[in-house]
This record gives structure tokens, C-alpha cells and sequence, in this order.
């Protein structure tokens, strides 16, 4: 583990992007293939799953050093992260710098931790596990023992980007960016054979799982008219679903979701119907629940997703389909490279008469910018977000671009509402009060409608933090009840009752707008509001747009 | 707070009512007795200070010309009303002390004041003065704060300094312009011969500790350093926490930034601010030592002040004393 232990520290102590490619590329120069591709997995975001939760971790470091469990809580708070609170009050147990110093365990090589040690730590009963944890918590040091702990709570993640983690791999191996990136998706596995295959100069045989990086939109900021005329574009609807790929090779059917997570098991429906689809064909698309000629809200969809397994009526609620709106590969042939026209085109014939449950997202055709915007408005009522304008003539390319793919959103539902609780943020904003909690008026007090973290600049969060702590009027634990004085335009995708919320609605997405000095409390906005807003919503008018 | 106590809190800060004073006011009064010369501790607009000795030059600094300042050595007794006063070092900073009270039948109280129990070349060390009541610090009272030896550290400093040399970068390490910034500059004199620069805001202090006799390294104003952005390549310059993101920092190109302090023990407040390094080096007490100071001191009672006084409170009661927390001004 010490290898990884000196890279995550390297990458940890500099905001240089070409010095954590370099510590990058080092780290895997010098580590051991079966070693760093555990190490490539864990900066490729993937985790393990939890083998234990972070309170666990926390209470025993409160037992083995004394401490009673509401001091432990109490010095979590400012921390704001379980295992990085566990790892520090070790120290109290086991002192830096101490006899037992140097630590002989960190040269145990991360393979060996992972396969010997905590992959074999699921299947012990408690007792065990503690004895385990505990005997590598006295041979680690306090760093080494923050990662283990987040290790063992299934959430570390390191703060490099995954172009970092290409680029660096690229310049090793002397290979295209874009190769290394590809080989990157789908199933990795900590083996040496799989590094191997990032690394492989010749392409290895793909598995015919592997989907291709997604190609994401970036968002319009300002008038599309900025974009050039109207006819460069292909526009649709942006369907508010789950983005996948529906991979057909080889007489197999794989779905991937855009978290890069094989969903194919989640939609039987889909895949029974891509068993016509010939094989080399890879479409991407948005899963949506659609019924009839028209989407059903997201929500339905969710609810499906929420299930473990999928009955005859949950299917029959929620049917699932693929609207795709590229090609990706034909006949076994990679199309990335050619214009979006060509691939439109290609699809559009590969699809002429396919099930229903493959349907091609439909061309929405304008004159003009006005006409397109004047569509747009009509949103909502569609059931979609908004629109997508993809330049005709663009190569599908990999990852979040600018000026290829633009998503242009219907403007957010809006309403004022008041801060009354806040309590600290998490990791980098944990000392900081970054977390809210908002209301609306009812009957002359205020009731709770939604929780928001983001939204506000640096610069608006530092100024209210010393507002909120010198108008805190209770404070539960880490939440503190504040002053009911300042007012936030919040901004949400939506609504849907909920009888487990007070106010008997929940809001989807919420996030704050701006900080409304200007008004005073009393001028939030109220509950009648949002139930005339939710009654416009179920019955698919929306008074927004009307 | 028990009516008949020697001190209580008020919003002027901790009062005497039968010696007639305030300790540390945060408003002005008539009579000040002042621990160190930290701004939140040493104010201006009082009409007599009673301050340690040796703390003497850096509140006149901070207060200027016209304060009536009335220095007074450590261990030397002082009568204010009819209660007998005598400071006692607190090793946080040059002349920092802790303040003790006696009267005629009251308990002993001892006012810490800012103190820590680590190694500082640049003050005298924490003496442990027994009283019946102890008034103590809890800025970092929570069991996550426990500081690493501070040799380490600071061969952690040089490490990261020579890595600067080695690549050609200048390192800027931010810390407080009373007391941590001239700590690190003793720290390094005493392993290395190379200059430091210093920002400003250091000058001054940097100045009053040599003249205390305090073994410094040759420091240059920063100013007083070419335009030139590559003149600072494999430099060290101190800073004060406020230039970090100013303009100021501009003139170093591709620096390294490090905080030195006690909050760099978490790792997001780092990352939060944006610094690459985090130095964990405090002029407080960290939580054993101050659980460690409070049983030296062998008080029944104790009384916390600043940071985690709950926190520490409510351990303290639960561990069979009898402690509380005191918040002066209000603030929660």
C-alpha cells in the first residue's frame, strides 16, 4: 500500500494538473501491474462495496480510546467525513511517532490488502471484524489508516480527474488519449492482465461488452442565435430519462447507463427487443417509461429503478423504452469519426419499422431561432426538459464538450422561500455552513419544503456563514435553526406530493437561484403556491407556459 | 457562574469586581489586565494596562504610543483593589502569561489566557501554577486536535522547502504575524543558515523579537525584492494568512502555497481554502494537553473559554469536575 499511500499524498499536496499527471505516471511506471490496477480501478472512481459504515469505524475509535460516543460526534463534525474523524482519533490510541514506529504493514502491496485482507473481511462475523480492523489500525499510520478507512467504507475517491488518469496512461504507454479512454470503459478488473490491456500497444480483442465514452452535452448560457444559423443543427427533444447504450455484438445485448453501470437485467423489455437488431450495432439513447405515444414523468421510471425485483405489474406500470438519438457503431464499425448527419441518417434506416420499444427520438424542425425557442416553451407540456441542438457536421467525441452537443433547458420553476436551518457541508466545505434548509408561508408560520446545497458562490457562502452563526436560535445537534430573515429563490425541475414530507409536496432538484436581499421574510412566497403549482403540474397544464 | 466569584463574564469580558478590572477586554474599560499581544486579546481604547513584561514591546506595537502601559515581570505580585495579581508564562507566544488572583478568603484563580505545552524557541516554556480554579483556553478542544512533534513538522517545512529549491519554485508558507511566523523562523535558524522574506505585515513583529534577543535568520522584506517574477524561484516567503488569493501573490509564478496551523489537522478546511500544503503547528494546547494542563494544575473547577467550551465542559463534568463554559459577547 505504500506506493498508493505516496500517490494519493503527491496528488493531494498540489493543485498542479501537470504535476499530478507526472506523480500519475510514476506511481504507474514503478507499481507492480497486479497492484496498480487496483490502483487505476480506485482512480477511476470505482469502489469496492462498503464493507463497513463509517459510524462503526468511528465507534470503535471512540471505545479504544475512551472517548464517550457524543464526543465522538462532536469531533466528527468539523472533520465531515467518518473515516478521516476514525483515522485522527487514533492517534490518541496509537501516538505518532511513537515505539512502534515505523509501521512495517504499509509495505504489504495493495493486491495482497485488497485480495487477503479486506475482500475476505465481508464473509467474518463482527467480533472478527473488529479484531481485524483494529490489529491494522496499530501497524498503520495516521494517513495510511485514513485510506484504509476509506478503504473499508467503499468511498474513496481521489481528487484527480479522469483526463488526468488518461493522459498519464497515454504518455506511458504511447498511445492516443482517446485509445486509452476507450479501453477504459466498462468492466474493469483488478488484474494485471486487464492494466495489461489499457496498456497493450496492439488493440486487444475489445469484450463485447465495452461501450463507447458517452459524447455529453454542455449547457446554453446565452442566446442560440450565438450559435450560428439554425440549419447547422439538429434539434430534439432532451428527454428527461436515463442516458444508456444499448450494445448488440456477437448475439448479445448489453445496456449501459451513463455511470458506466451494466443495467441490461433492469429493462427485459429492451432487450427483447433489440434481439433484432443486427449484430455490430451500438445506439445511444435515453431510457424512458412510455406509454402510448408519450413519455411518463420521471418519476414513474424511478420507482421502477427503486425495485428490487421486476413484477408484471412494475413493468406494466412503468414499460420501458430506448429513444435513440445516435449511432455509434454498424456492422461491427466504429462511426465516431463520421458527422453526426451521416449518422443520423444511418439510424433513422436501421430503424424504419423496429419494435416500439426502439423508437427514434424525432427531428424537431424550425425556420428560425424564434420558431425553435417558440417550441421550446412547449416543453413541459411534452413531458420533456427542454432541447438538444447537435452540430450536423460534428465527429461524436468523448466526454463533456463544448460547442457539439447544447442542452437548452426550459427555464426551472421558481419560487421564494426562507432560510431556517443550516448545518455544516461535508469534505471541503466542512467548516463552513453550506447546507439549508427552506420554507414558504402557511397559515402564518413557516413550513419546510426542500433542502438545497448548491446554488450559492464562495464569496455568498463565506458572507452568510457569520450571519447564520450570530442568528442561531437552537441548535440540534449539527443543525442550527436560524432567524427566519433571509430569502432564496430556489429553482426545481418539478413537483410531486409526498405524505411523508410536512407539507405533504416534494420538490425535484432544488437548488438556489440567488440570495434575495432585497426582500424581506414576509414576502416568501407560500404553500397555496406550490399546491396550485403541483395541481397544474398533475393535470399536464402548466401555468408557466400557457 | 456563582455569585462571590473572583471573575464573571460580561460582555466587557471577564471582570474583577473587587479588583476593578477586566481581563483581556473586548470593550474599553477603565482598568485592563492583558495576557499577550494578540489583537483579540490586546485592545485599544482602555485607560491602564497591566501587561506581562516581556509581552511589553509587541502591545505597545499593537496599541501605540499613548496606551499607559504597566509592565509587570512574571512571578512578581501586583495589587489591583484587594486582590493580589502575578502573571506566569504561557508559552503561546513572546511574553504570553497566564494570570493569577488570590484574595482574602476566595479560591485561587488562574486565567490561562492562550497557552500551549509544545517546545517554542521563541518564548518561555508553560508553568504550571496550582489553583483551585483554572480558566482555561478550548479553541481546539476536540480529540481530533493532537499535534505531531513539531520537529517533524518542521522537517516536513524543509523538506517541502528543498523540493521548492530542487524544482525552482518559490514556496510560500502563510501563517499569523504574531508569534507562529517568528516560531518558524527560530525553528529554521536552527537548520539552516538561508534567508527568508518576508511579507509586510511580518516585518515589524519579526523586528521586536530580535531585539527581545530572540535567534532569527536573516529575513528581507519582500519589497524590497526585484520585479522580476523569476527572482523568486526556490525561494521561502512568509506570509499572513490574509494575502493568500490577494494580488500580492501574483509576483510568484508556479509558488507552492502551505498553511501553517492548527486547522490544517482536516483535511478539507485545507482543501477548502485552496492551499496545497498543510503544516499542522499551533500555539495552542492540543485536547491531551489541555486535559493534561488541567489535571497539573490540580483545580475542583474549571472554566472554558473560546472554540469547543462546550465540548470541553461537558467532558470535564462527566470526568467528576465541575466545569463550564463561558462565552463572552454572547456569541453562541
Amino acid at each position: 500500500m505504500k506506493r498508493f499511500l505516496a500517490l494519493y499524498r503527491a496528488l493531494d499536496r498540489t493543485t498542479s494538473t501537470s504535476r499530478k499527471v507526472a506523480a500519475l505516471r510514476a506511481y504507474f511506471e514503478a507499481t507492480p501491474r497486479e497492484d496498480a490496477a487496483w490502483g487505476l480501478l480506485f482512480l477511476s472512481g470505482w469502489r469496492i462495496k462498503r464493507l463497513l459504515p463509517g459510524g462503526q469505524l468511528l465507534t470503535w475509535a471512540a471505545e479504544s480510546a475512551a472517548l464517550p460516543a457524543w464526543l465522538a460526534t462532536e469531533a466528527y463534525h468539523p472533520v465531515g467525513d467518518q473515516a478521516e474523524a476514525t483515522a485522527l482519533l487514533l492517534d490518541l490510541v496509537h501516538p505518532p511517532g511513537g515505539p512502534s514506529d515505523p509501521r512495517p504493514d504499509d509495505d504489504l502491496p495493495l493486491s495482497r490488502w485488497m485480495d487477503e485482507r479486506l475482500l475476505p473481511l465481508a464473509a467474518l462475523p463482527p467480533d472478527q471484524q473488529r479484531a481485524s480492523v483494529e490489529g491494522w489500525w496499530a501497524r498503520l499510520d495516521t494517513d495510511a489508516r485514513f485510506i484504509l478507512n476509506k478503504l473499508l467504507t467503499g468511498e474513496l475517491r481521489v481528487g484527480v480527474s479522469r483526463t488526468l488518469v488518461v493522459r498519464a496512461l497515454a504518455e506511458l504507454a504511447d498511445l492516443p488519449p482517446a485509445v486509452v479512454s476507450h479501453r477504459l470503459m466498462g468492466p474493469g478488473e483488478p488484474t494485471a492482465a486487464w492494466l495489461e490491456g489499457v496498456l497493450a500497444a496492439e488493440a486487444p480483442g475489445a469484450h463485447r461488452s465495452q461501450p463507447y465514452p458517452f459524447l455529453l452535452a454542455a449547457p446554453l448560457d446565452g442566446p442560440p442565435e450565438a450559435l450560428g444559423p439554425v440549419a447547422d443543427f439538429l434539434a430534439e427533444w432532451k428527454w428527461d430519462g436515463i442516458r444508456a447504450q444499448l450494445i448488440r455484438r456477437a448475439g448479445e445485448t448489453f445496456v449501459w447507463s451513463r455511470g458506466e453501470e451494466l443495467v441490461t437485467e433492469r429493462f427485459p423489455e429492451i432487450v427483447e427487443a433489440a434481439a433484432t437488431l443486427p449484430d455490430g450495432t451500438v445506439l445511444d439513447g435515453e431510457i424512458l417509461a412510455w406509454q402510448g405515444d408519450a413519455p411518463l414523468p420521471f418519476a414513474r421510471l424511478q420507482r421502477r429503478i427503486g425495485r428490487k425485483t421486476l413484477t408484471r405489474k412494475v413493468l406494466a406500470e412503468a414499460p420501458a423504452a430506448l429513444v435513440a438519438y445516435d449511432l455509434l457503431e454498424q456492422d461491427g464499425q466504429d462511426l465516431r469519426e463520421r458527422p453526426l448527419s451521416e449518422r443520423r441518417a444511418r439510424l433513422e434506416r436501421l430503424l424504419a419499422g423496429a419494435n416500439p420499444r426502439l423508437r427514434l427520438s424525432p427531428v424537431v424542425t424550425a425556420a428560425d431561432w424564434p420558431d425553435l425557442a417558440r417550441q421550446r416553451d412547449e416543453a413541459r407540456a411534452r413531458g420533456v426538459e427542454g432541447l438538444m441542438l447537435k452540430r450536423l457536421d460534428a465527429r461524436y467525441l468523448a466526454g463533456r464538450r463544448r460547442g457539439v452537443w447544447w442542452k437548452w433547458k426550459v427555464d426551472p420553476y421558481s419560487i421564494d422561500a426562507v432560510l431556517v436551518t443550516a448545518q455544516p457541508g461535508s469534505g471541503r466545505r466542512a467548516s463552513l455552513l453550506t447546507d439549508y434548509g427552506f420554507a414558504v408561508w402557511h397559515e402564518g408560520a413557516l413550513v419546510p419544503i426542500a433542502k438545497a446545497y448548491s446554488g450559492l458562490t464562495d464569496d455568498e457562502i463565506r458572507a452568510l456563514d457569520p450571519w447564520l452563526r450570530r442568528h442561531t436560535r437552537e441548535r440540534h445537534g449539527p443543525v442550527r435553526v436560524v432567524a427566519p430573515e433571509q430569502v432564496f429563490e430556489l429553482a426545481f425541475e418539478g413537483l410531486q406530493r409526498s405524505p411523508r414530507h410536512k407539507s405533504g409536496l416534494a420538490l425535484r432538484f432544488p437548488r438556489i437561484l440567488r440570495w434575495r436581499r432585497d426582500k424581506p421574510a414576509a414576502e416568501a412566497d407560500t404553500l397555496d403556491t406550490l399546491r396550485a403549482l403541483l395541481a397544474a403540474h398533475e393535470s399536464g397544464h402548466d401555468p408557466t407556459t400557457s | 457562574m456563582t455569585p462571590g466569584d473572583l471573575l464573571a463574564p460580561t460582555p466587557q469580558g471577564l471582570h474583577c469586581p473587587r479588583g476593578g478590572f477586566h481581563i483581556d477586554p473586548s470593550q474599553p474599560v477603565p482598568v485592563a489586565v492583558v495576557t499577550h499581544a494578540h489583537a483579540d486579546h490586546a485592545r485599544p481604547g482602555s485607560g491602564r494596562y497591566f501587561v506581562p513584561a516581556p509581552s511589553e514591546p509587541l502591545i505597545r506595537h499593537r496599541l501605540g504610543p499613548d496606551a499607559d502601559l504597566h509592565p509587570v515581570p512574571c512571578g512578581q505580585p501586583f495589587q489591583l483593589g484587594d486582590v493580589t495579581l502575578s502573571f506566569h508564562p504561557s508559552g503561546h507566544v513572546l511574553g504570553a502569561a497566564q494570570v493569577r488572583l488570590e484574595a482574602p478568603d476566595a479560591p485561587v484563580w488562574v486565567v490561562a489566557g492562550d497557552y500551549k505545552r509544545a517546545p517554542d524557541p521563541t518564548c518561555a516554556p508553560f508553568e504550571v501554577v496550582p489553583c483551585d480554579v483554572f480558566v482555561t483556553e478550548s479553541t481546539f478542544a476536540l480529540p481530533i486536535f493532537r499535534w505531531p512533534d513539531p520537529d517533524l513538522v518542521m522537517e516536513e517545512i524543509l523538506a517541502w522547502w528543498d523540493a521548492g529549491r530542487a524544482e525552482g519554485r518559490p514556496s510560500v508558507l502563510y501563517c499569523y504575524s504574531v508569534g507562529k511566523a517568528q516560531r518558524l523562523l527560530a525553528e529554521l535558524a536552527r537548520r539552516t543558515e538561508r534567508r527568508v522574506w518576508l511579507h509586510g505585515a511580518h516585518v515589524a513583529p519579526t523586528e521586536l523579537y530580535r531585539q527581545a534577543g530572540v535567534h532569527l535568520p536573516e529575513t528581507t522584506p519582500t519589497g524590497e525584492g526585484a520585479r522580476d517574477r523569476r527572482r523568486w524561484a526556490g525561494e521561502l516567503i512568509l506570509a499572513p494568512p490574509l494575502a493568500w488569493r490577494s494580488p500580492w501573490t501574483r509576483r510568484f509564478k508556479d509558488a507552492d502555497h502551505g498553511f501553517a496551523s492548527g486547522m490544517m489537522r482536516i483535511r478539507g478546511v485545507r482543501r477548502r481554502r485552496g492551499f496545497d500544503r498543510g503544516f499542522v503547528l499551533s500555539d495552542h494546547a492540543d485536547w491531551p494537553d489541555l486535559l493534561r494542563t488541567v489535571a497539573d494544575t490540580g483545580a475542583r473547577r474549571v472554566v472554558a473559554m473560546h472554540g469547543h467550551a462546550d465540548v470541553l465542559a461537558r467532558y470535564l463534568n462527566e470526568q467528576g469536575l465541575t466545569a463550564d463554559a463561558w462565552a463572552i459577547g454572547g456569541a453562541l
